[in-house]
């Protein structure tokens, strides 16, 4: 309740000096994470954005935490139905968890309008691995699966997708795999440049200053072309066919009519233009991959259906 | 230049007028959500990063540092005084400094928290300027099967620590390991024991059942008394400061808590919680004065609120040397850096030296200013405890529910209060200690995952526990805390045990 008030009054602070146009919406905004991570900035991004920009005279950021977002998905779909003012952050890790947790919501129950940024899975390794490349790493699982062991994030999650994928196109039983599941970046971090593990996998931000600095070395990217930054090689380059990028999408209300949907989908087309939007991104460090509409939903589909595969394959859903 | 000559050039900057204001500003803001159960600092910090765009780098950061520290420090004034934990580290605070507060002592014991917070706060942000590498290293060494030993240590110190009946202890400790269980399990994300309820898959809430079962618990056990005990609290007898023998035993514990609470702190999975658990452990076993644990002993406040201000600083470690958060309210300091274009990382330390610096000279600022505000406050703070008991105890029951749902407002989380609110009723009724029941929450999650972790890495093959020259040790340790008492009470010699004990006085 404090937190509605005190968005609320900083939203206020924000939005004088503006004039609003006549017809433009005050958004609700839920990101379905603990104030902090990933969604939470997004969501509180697109709230400065949209307001500073005049896109919409109010935008409240509401925190649902749970269960990969499911817990706020599930909120999300049975409160919201029909109001196009309600929007929700999301991601690929949610994915994941509504298989995992054989969440009763899925994305089906609401109206996906875009992805709005993306990231790279990176592999890397401490700079004292004796591992050189990524060939390396997979004969070494190819010759004992279980020797290879995998620090990353939540289990089921989008590292832990791309081990099986990676296992999988290797001709590795992905079943073998020996993912040691950290509750987050940072302690995986920890366990990585410890030495306590062979390899490590994890968001290429979470990486990049420490390789920068001399005490890692990335092995290879999970995009289809190469990642900013650094010149690690690509997995499919390196003869993997693998291609995941962990993105994070904005979904709307169920139940919209198309004009709705539209209106909502305009608003968000005009934040991503603004130039806004693309200073925010660069402080940060998000990369744009931007895709709405048809395009948007195909890929969705597309992402539902081989994370569905794989995490049968690894034997996480039954 | 040197170490030192940075420190005094992040002094400077700290002492500019804006500077200074927007510490206080930190430090207000930060106790008073420490003060509120369930809102911490970290969701303070997240709501305050839009509004803090437009202002300098060094000033919003320093308001962040000074909100950190404020709520480490708040969240001992409930637990002193109104038995409610604000936040998980100062749960231990509780078992002590209220029974302190009832019995007329709320003064010295706020006043040995403060102090001892800000001894600690002192001590542990020098170390942190000064030993960051090196504790650094350490900390790295930790890896999966030391923790678990570190957890082991813990648990076995701790539950041999609480409570008079061992078999009421275990069985509390037991409790809260079951419910520890609820939720998602991290290594294979399958879902244990939630049967079906959306908000139980994240697992119970370590502040919701820390303060159902203090808070709620108790004002059901003081409503079912009627006005039998409605005398039996003090606001204040004798004086509200700390006398020259509340000085004596405070100043030992806080150093040790400090010790403790530092290094703790500093590893990537340690925790705040655990410091005030080993320091709470420590003190009981070293104080001159064991009889009173349970009835109000100082040390028994002033080592666990050192240790858990010293983690604090100890969790700025990782945060500046390696990037890595290891607290809630590390990672959203984090997104302020990243806010500000600022990379915390092995080379922020060589690239903003000045931010560094003025990071870690108005952390010291930021805790003079908190003993400066809050000393003068505990008279106030005091006066609490002469609002008439109905009256207190329905403030204490609004408080705690409207900090719960606050963070989470959810009906499950409402019910779940309640629910573990009459729990802690019918175990104060009969007689079991609650806090094993919090401390085997906070544990047991964590030793089952390291454990995993480490088997999952040497791939099923247990000896790799002892293998590590470290965890080697510290089991050892462990084991040997439990099984000395033992051998002794089976050879008879349980009386001179406790013979001894008597002596020490």
């Amino acid at each position: 309740m404090k937190h509605t008030l005190l968005s609320a009054a900083f939203a206020a602070a924000l939005v004088t000096g503006f004039a609003a146009p006549a017809l433009a919406t005050d958004y609700m905004i839920m990101a379905p994470a603990a104030p902090g991570g990933g969604w939470d900035s997004t969501a509180r991004s697109m709230q400065e954005v949209l307001q500073t920009e005049g896109i919409s005279p109010s935008v409240q950021v509401q925190n649902v935490p749970g269960a990969g977002g499911t817990v706020g998905l599930a909120q999300f779909a049975s409160t919201s139905a029909g109001d196009p003012s309600q929007l929700i952050v999301g991601g690929y890790v949610m994915v994941g968890a509504i298989l995992n947790n054989d969440s009763p919501v899925s994305l089906a129950d609401v109206t996906p309008i875009a992805r709005l940024t993306g990231e790279a899975v990176a592999i890397a390794v401490s700079a004292a691995s004796p591992i050189q490349n990524i060939n390396e790493l997979v004969d070494m699982m190819k010759a004992d699966p279980g020797s290879v062991s995998w620090a990353g994030g939540s289990a089921g999650g989008v590292d832990h997708i791309t081990v099986g994928l990676l296992a999988k196109a290797a001709g590795v039983d992905p079943t073998k795999i020996n993912y040691v599941a950290f509750s987050g970046g940072g302690e995986a971090l920890a366990a990585i440049l410890g030495n306590q593990v062979t390899v490590g996998i994890s968001g290429v931000g979470e990486f990049l200053p420490q390789v920068e600095a001399g005490t890692m070395r990335i092995l290879a990217v999970s995009t289809a072309d190469k990642w900013v930054g650094t010149d690690a090689p690509t997995l499919i380059e390196s003869g993997y066919d693998v291609n995941v990028q962990n993105w994070r999408m904005v979904a709307a209300a169920p139940g919209l009519s198309a004009e709705q949907k539209a209106a909502v989908s305009a608003d968000i087309d005009k934040m991503v233009q603004s130039a806004g939007w693309k200073s925010m991104l660069e402080t940060k460090g998000w990369a744009d991959t931007y895709l709405a509409g048809a395009d948007f939903d195909a890929q969705l589909a597309k992402d539902v259906e081989s994370t569905t595969t794989i995490l049968k394959e690894i034997g996480l859903v039954k | 230049m040197t170490t030192f000559d940075f420190l005094m050039q992040g002094l400077v900057v700290a002492m500019s007028p804006m500077i200074l204001m927007y510490a206080l500003i930190g430090v207000t803001l930060g106790t008073a959500v420490g003060v509120l159960p369930g809102i911490g600092p970290a969701l303070t910090v997240a709501l305050l990063l839009p509004v803090t765009y437009g202002l300098d780098p060094a000033g919003s950061l320093i308001m962040f540092a000074g909100i950190y520290y404020g709520g480490m420090y708040g969240g001992s004034t409930t637990s002193i005084l109104l038995n409610t934990p604000g936040e998980s580290a100062s749960i231990v605070t509780a078992l002590e400094g209220n029974k302190m507060a009832r019995a007329g002592r709320g003064g010295p014991a706020l006043a040995t928290a403060a102090i001892g917070s800000f001894v600690a706060g002192l001590i542990a942000t020098l170390a942190l300027a000064f030993l960051a590498p090196y504790v650094v290293k350490l900390a790295l060494i930790f890896g999966p099967r030391e923790y678990f030993a570190l957890m082991m240590l813990a648990f076995v110190t701790v539950s041999a620590a609480f409570g008079d009946s061992a078999m009421k202890g275990l069985t509390s400790l037991f409790v809260g390991l079951a419910l520890g269980l609820v939720g998602i399990d991290q290594l294979t994300g399958q879902t244990r024991l939630a049967f079906d309820v959306p908000e139980l898959r994240d697992g119970i809430e370590i502040t919701t059942l820390a303060v159902a079962l203090f808070a709620i618990g108790e004002a059901l056990f003081v409503a079912s008394q009627g006005n039998v005990i409605a005398d039996t609290i003090q606001a204040v007898k004798g004086s509200v400061w700390m006398t020259r023998a509340d000085w004596a035993r405070s100043w030992k514990p806080w150093l040790r808590g400090t010790v403790i609470g530092f290094p703790i702190g500093a590893m990537p999975a340690g925790g705040a919680e655990i410091g005030t658990f080993l320091s709470y452990a420590a003190e009981k076993r070293l104080s001159k004065h064991p009889e009173e644990f349970g009835h109000g002993a100082i040390e028994g406040v002033a080592g666990p609120e050192a240790a858990n201000n010293a983690s604090a600083a100890g969790t700025l470690v990782p945060l500046l040397t390696l990037g890595l958060p290891t607290s809630a309210t590390a990672a959203i300091l984090l997104a302020g850096f990243q806010q500000f274009g600022l990379q915390p990382g092995p080379l922020l330390f060589a690239t903003s030296p000045q931010l560094v610096w003025g990071l870690i000279a108005s952390l010291l600022v930021a805790n003079i200013m908190l003993l400066v505000l809050n000393l003068p406050m505990i008279r106030l703070w005091v006066k609490l405890l002469m609002i008439p008991k109905p009256w207190l105890y329905a403030g204490i029951l609004v408080f705690a529910t409207l900090g719960t749902i606050g963070i989470n407002p959810s009906p499950v989380e409402l019910a779940m209060l309640l629910i573990f609110g009459v729990m802690g009723f019918l175990m104060r009724l009969y007689g079991y200690p609650i806090a094993p029941a919090v401390v085997g929450l906070i544990l047991g999650p964590m030793a089952e995952q390291h454990l995993r972790r480490a088997l999952a890495i040497s791939q099923g093959d247990w000896t790799t526990l002892l293998a590590s020259p470290i965890s080697a040790v510290i089991l050892l340790v462990a084991t040997l805390a439990l099984v000395v008492p033992m051998l002794m009470r089976m050879r008879g010699k349980g009386q001179l045990l406790s013979q001894m004990a008597s002596d020490e006085d």
